[in-house]
């Protein structure tokens, strides 16, 4: 078996595939090094505050496995769940968060509404009175951040003891299709015979699945990230405004995460433009005027996997043999341990795991779109 | 930062524009078939090369055009009007 992609959903499929299902044949090929594409690019935010009960399961399920990681992979992924708070800056935005913060509770989810002053005890830094006012907000108190390339270290290292061979610097160019059955693939370093392949490139899908002969809904975009110099500890939740299109947290060296919208655009490049970077500094320097006085210290982006109703597209392709796994747009990194389990078990039975049902591509056809697009959290 | 010569103002720079998706992208007939239909509606020509889309010069003129553009490197190659046929470029890839 071949898994395409080095990220953490690639390796996490093969940790599974081996651990879990005994499969010692495994492959992951990486075109790069691993952890070095959209693992390595975001904001580690790990959270389950989903809408629809069918996302909810699964994004639950995912924190749960978050919560176990350190001792499953025996790798200190340094999860701290400080809870992730999400801002209301109208009256009407505030109803509408009630509906969403309940839904969530109907889920079996934790999330509690917040006043404004909750808020301010929460993070005495916060600016309530801003140019969009804080009027109040929600949280998920087991939401928080982890280290991002321990995740993908930890999933690398256990694939790696249960037998999975791991090969970076490995493109992959091309499919060997027969029958419309997957016979292999060819890649920059020879080619490689299998009968069942895993795609989960996230920005590079459409290129892959280009190459299989098929078209797929997806955009790819950049999703910029940055962080500013180190500071001592000041702000211990996560915070998320959807109005103004900004997060923020702080990570355990002391830098300031900042996250925004996509450049909303095509783009391969992996890199964001200034634009979108000036709108996300001037949201959260209205939050938090006195990070005005912080460097920035870098800046960078990855490559999203955007989808018409940014819910994640996983399980069977129209090519017998091939495995699809993309789509996560700006929120993959949550679902590395839920997706890598998925995915296992989708590829060893030639059926989705049952989370993953109504993930397929072929709800498009149906018209059974899964539309998250408020509980992504920033437009793109 | 993307500088667009917009074909009526000239060039200006990219907070004055809004992205519209890909160009020349056409109505199926309402006898196709759902998959038809549903590619219609939802597949997105997502190439990692030469990409021909539509922009619209929201804090300008107002008007929509057809840009050609590479998703790698983010040159603009060509910028053409509503209607008219996209022009055969050399993929840089």
């Amino acid at each position: 078996m071949i898994v395409i992609g080095g990220g953490g959903h690639g390796l996490a499929t093969a940790y599974y595939l081996a651990k879990k299902h005994h499969v010692r044949d495994v492959a992951v090929l990486e075109r790069g090094w691993i952890g070095g594409g959209n693992s390595g690019r975001n904001t580690q935010v790990t959270r389950s505050n989903y809408f629809y009960p069918v996302s909810s399961s699964f994004y639950d399920h995912s924190l749960t496995l978050y919560e176990g990681l350190s001792r499953e992979l025996n790798f200190n992924v340094m999860l701290s769940q400080r809870g992730l708070v999400s801002l209301a800056h109208s009256e009407h935005e505030l109803e509408i968060m009630r509906r969403w913060a309940n839904a969530i509770r109907m889920n079996g989810v934790d999330s509690e509404m917040l006043t404004p002053a909750q808020i301010k005890k929460l993070a005495p830094r916060i600016n309530l009175r801003s140019r969009y006012p804080v009027v109040g907000g929600f949280i998920q108190p087991r939401a928080g951040i982890s280290r991002h390339d321990a995740v993908v270290w930890g999933f690398a290292r256990g694939a790696s003891a249960h037998g999975a061979d791991i090969i970076q610097g490995c493109e992959v160019l091309g499919f060997d299709i027969t029958g419309n059955r997957v016979r292999g693939v060819r890649t920059s370093r020879g080619a490689i015979a299998a009968d069942r392949v895993v795609m989960s490139v996230a920005g590079h899908s459409s290129v892959l699945a280009g190459m299989a002969g098929f078209s797929l809904p997806i955009t790819t975009m950049a999703l910029q990230a940055m962080v500013t110099e180190p500071l001592k500890p000041l702000l211990d939740v996560v915070m998320i405004s959807a109005t103004i299109h900004a997060y923020v947290s702080q990570s355990d060296r002391g830098e300031i995460v900042i996250g925004g919208g996509a450049d909303v655009y095509n783009s391969y490049a992996q890199r964001g433009a200034l634009p979108t970077m000036r709108s996300t500094l001037a949201a959260v320097l209205q939050l938090f005027p006195s990070f005005s006085r912080l460097r920035l210290m870098r800046q960078w982006a990855g490559m999203v996997d955007v989808t018409p109703d940014t819910t994640p597209i996983m399980g069977l392709t129209p090519v017998e043999g091939l495995y699809i796994n993309c789509g996560w747009g700006t929120g993959g990194y949550k679902a590395i341990p839920a997706g890598g389990e998925t995915m296992a078990y989708t590829v060893i039975h030639n059926r989705p795991h049952p989370l993953i049902e109504r993930f397929g591509m072929e709800r498009f056809a149906r018209g059974a779109l899964i539309d998250e697009g408020a509980a992504a959290g920033v437009a793109h | 930062m993307l500088q667009i010569p917009c074909p009526y103002c000239g060039v200006r720079d990219e907070p004055e524009f809004t992205f519209g998706g890909p160009a020349h992208v056409t109505r199926p007939p309402l006898s196709s078939s759902d998959a038809e239909w549903a590619s219609y509606l939802f597949d997105r020509t997502n190439p990692k090369g030469v990409h021909h889309e539509r922009w619209l010069h929201a804090y300008g003129c107002g008007r929509w055009f057809n840009v050609a553009r590479n998703t790698i490197s983010h040159e603009i190659l060509a910028v053409y009007r509503m209607g008219v046929q996209k022009p055969e470029l050399e993929s840089h890839e």
